[in-house]
């Protein structure tokens, strides 16, 4: 359970020498470099101003200028010397911020990997103990394409449109598109570039190693000023209200298709499978999931799928000549 | 709420001000003092103590440190004297407890900054938000626009990750059950030595105490919750022990020797993306020879075409793709 006072001195110890190295700060910023809101801000200030040294007569308390808080909005903290240094990381502060960096630097391009080096070299001696707790965890990424990845990365630093020709192997197409980057992300052991899609109209999602074609235009990227790179906390694949809903029996052989990809619901069929919903965005790409499981998953629905995979299946039987 | 009324403050602040009040001057009291503190003379300093009674003063207190030191703040317990027994008292040592000097240069701050945004999972995002926030309290200018880099988002939706990254911590014996594919779920017994996130999944290694060997699970096929076995500090990871060796024993082996398909024109582009030789075969099929490394999903590959491509040769991976594709139609057993 966790305390909201001891969430508070957690803030307050680290509130104090902050104010010690910034005079005058608006607590508007004080709230969004401490990510809450400007009021809990004030309200530790009005904790704060009654703390102090032991048997401390008032001119020995904490002083803040409550009148320059009130009137300008800024926040003036004195008479705290004595709390000049933020509290130390803990253990899994240090190591939770620790392979944080070294997950960038897994996939970090050249130019960019000695800040992170530098970065962490500094940290695992301010913190030895969480850099001892890393050697337990480890990140593999793969490496970003060293042909796409500079090209895209240097677009996004100079904020320029890039034209790519993009594969989409389950519809075995290639489309041409003018794309403004936003940002270059790894996720689920890929890379992509997000960005907006002047086809699409829309924020899309680009597997760097799908990308076939890349040139950086000499256009600067101009996405509509709500454009804005996606919350991909509940994962990549987030269908919207109008994607098809799939119900599909899974094999034992085919119970990883759970794993890999989000489920609305999951029940044991009792022989070792599984029946699952999902929401899917394209049809495509759940007819070649079908396809791939190679009998692994069955659909029950939507039928007129199930009958488009079997007859794809018949059609390609043929050429082989067996029945 | 004045400050004139020093002395007598109690006022109509809410409890949760008043206990963060009364922790933040115990913490107070115990840095700045030279010695330990007596418990007495706790009770007399800091206020909210001072006007309970003994027992539940002794319950305030312990309950107090308790959450200080859960937050990270380190309390001694000791004696100033050791040749007379007097009574105990408490300190926090200003060494244990600030952070020590840290510089970091503007592109070096700015990759902290991109740090705090990798972790998708809610408490390790909380921890390193804290880390960060402590590192801009000590002066640390963040600003992220120093520095473009690719973004990656660690995420970790396993119910089994939380309790053993913990146990990986803290060194602690876990059970846990367990369903390799296409087997009934076992019950395993492990110390784990590591996680590891091996593109994008998550894993767990261990030495499986039953099998008396080293085993890596992962995360996904964890069918119930873990149980904590046993105190923290109970193993050592043996020196020496190279987790990401042990990982790339996961990776599929690149085999050899080449595969050969027909490609109707202008389909399988994937295909022809990675072709070591394309030669027109006339009426509108291509020959295609591709290095085969990995059979099974080239087989994939191949039935997701459909009647687009023909897998000519190894004979054994096409007839492969025809037992793929009679499991499709029907004509053959799901295994």
């Amino acid at each position: 359970m966790s305390d909201r006072a001891a969430e508070q001195v957690q803030r307050m110890l680290a509130l104090v020498p902050y104010l010690k190295n910034r005079a005058g700060v608006p607590v508007d910023q004080v709230a969004r470099d401490f990510g809450v809101a400007p009021t809990t801000i004030v309200r530790d200030l009005n904790v704060l101003w009654f703390c102090g040294l032991p048997e401390a007569v008032t001119g020995e308390m904490i002083d803040v200028d409550m009148d320059a808080l009130e009137s300008e909005g800024v926040v003036r903290l004195d008479n705290a010397d004595y709390l000049a240094r933020p509290l130390r990381l803990t253990v899994h502060e240090a190591l939770a911020l620790i392979v944080a960096l070294r997950t960038l630097r897994e996939t970090a391009v050249a130019g960019t990997a000695d800040a992170i080096d530098g970065a962490l070299a500094k940290l695992e001696s301010a913190a030895a103990d969480g850099a001892a707790a890393a050697q337990q965890v480890h990140i593999v990424s793969r490496p970003v394409d060293p042909d796409v990845g500079p090209a895209v990365q240097q677009a996004l630093a100079q904020g320029r449109r890039v034209h790519l020709d993009y594969l989409v192997p389950s519809r075995d197409e290639t489309t041409a598109r003018d794309v403004d980057p936003l940002r270059l992300l790894n996720a689920e052991g890929h890379a992509y570039l997000e960005g907006w899609c002047h086809r699409a109209e829309g924020v899309r999602l680009f597997r760097l190693d799908r990308i076939v074609g890349l040139s950086v235009l000499d256009e600067a990227a101009s996405p509509p000023a709500d454009a804005r790179p996606r919350d991909l906390s509940a994962g990549l694949f987030q269908p919207g209200e109008d994607a098809l809903v799939a119900i599909l029996d899974l094999a034992v052989s085919a119970r990883w298709v759970a794993e890999y990809h989000p489920v609305e619901s999951q029940t044991e069929t009792g022989d070792g499978g599984l029946r699952v919903r999902m929401r899917v965005g394209d049809p495509a790409w759940l007819e070649s999931l079908v396809l791939r499981a190679s009998g692994g998953v069955r659909v029950v629905e939507p039928a007129e799928l199930a009958e488009r995979v079997t007859a794809t299946a018949r059609a390609a039987l043929d050429a082989y000549a067996v029945p | 709420m004045g400050r004139d009324c020093h002395g007598g403050r109690v006022a109509s602040r809410d409890v949760t001000a008043r206990k963060s009040e009364r922790l933040m001057n115990l913490v107070i009291t115990l840095l700045v003092s030279r010695g330990y503190v007596g418990k007495d003379r706790i009770r007399r300093v800091v206020d909210g103590y001072r006007d309970q009674s003994d027992e539940a003063f002794e319950k305030m207190f312990e309950r107090d440190k308790e959450e200080l030191r859960e937050i990270g703040i380190p309390i001694d317990l000791g004696s100033n004297d050791k040749m007379f027994d007097d009574e105990p008292g408490y300190r926090i040592r200003r060494d244990a407890f600030e952070l020590p000097r840290i510089d970091l240069e503007p592109d070096e701050a700015a990759a902290v900054g991109l740090a705090a945004r990798v972790w998708q999972h809610a408490r390790l995002a909380r921890q390193t938000s804290t880390a960060v926030l402590k590192l801009k309290a000590a002066g640390v200018a963040v600003d992220t626009t120093a520095l473009t880099l690719v973004e990656p988002l660690l995420a970790a939706g396993e119910p089994a990750f939380e309790p053993l990254w913990d146990a990986v911590v803290a060194h602690r014996r876990v059970g846990f059950p367990y369903r390799r594919p296409g087997q009934q779920p076992t019950d395993r017994t492990i110390e784990p030595w590591g996680v590891l996130s091996w593109h994008g999944r998550w894993y767990v290694i261990g030495h499986d105490l039953d099998r008396d060997s080293v085993r890596m699970f992962r995360l996904s096929r964890v069918t119930g919750p873990v149980r904590a076995i046993g105190s923290a500090s109970a193993f050592e990871v043996p020196p020496g022990t190279d987790l990401r060796a042990l990982a790339r024993q996961l990776e599929p082996r690149p085999g050899d020797g080449t595969a050969t398909v027909r490609l109707l024109a202008g389909h399988g582009q994937a295909l022809r993306r990675r072709a070591v030789s394309v030669r027109d075969d006339g009426g509108g099929w291509d020959v295609v020879e591709l290095a085969l490394t990995d059979p099974v999903s080239l087989a994939e590959e191949v039935v997701v075409l459909g009647p687009a491509v023909v897998l000519v040769a190894p004979a054994q991976l096409r007839a492969a793709v025809v037992r793929r594709l009679r499991r499709l139609t029907g004509t053959e057993e799901v295994a």
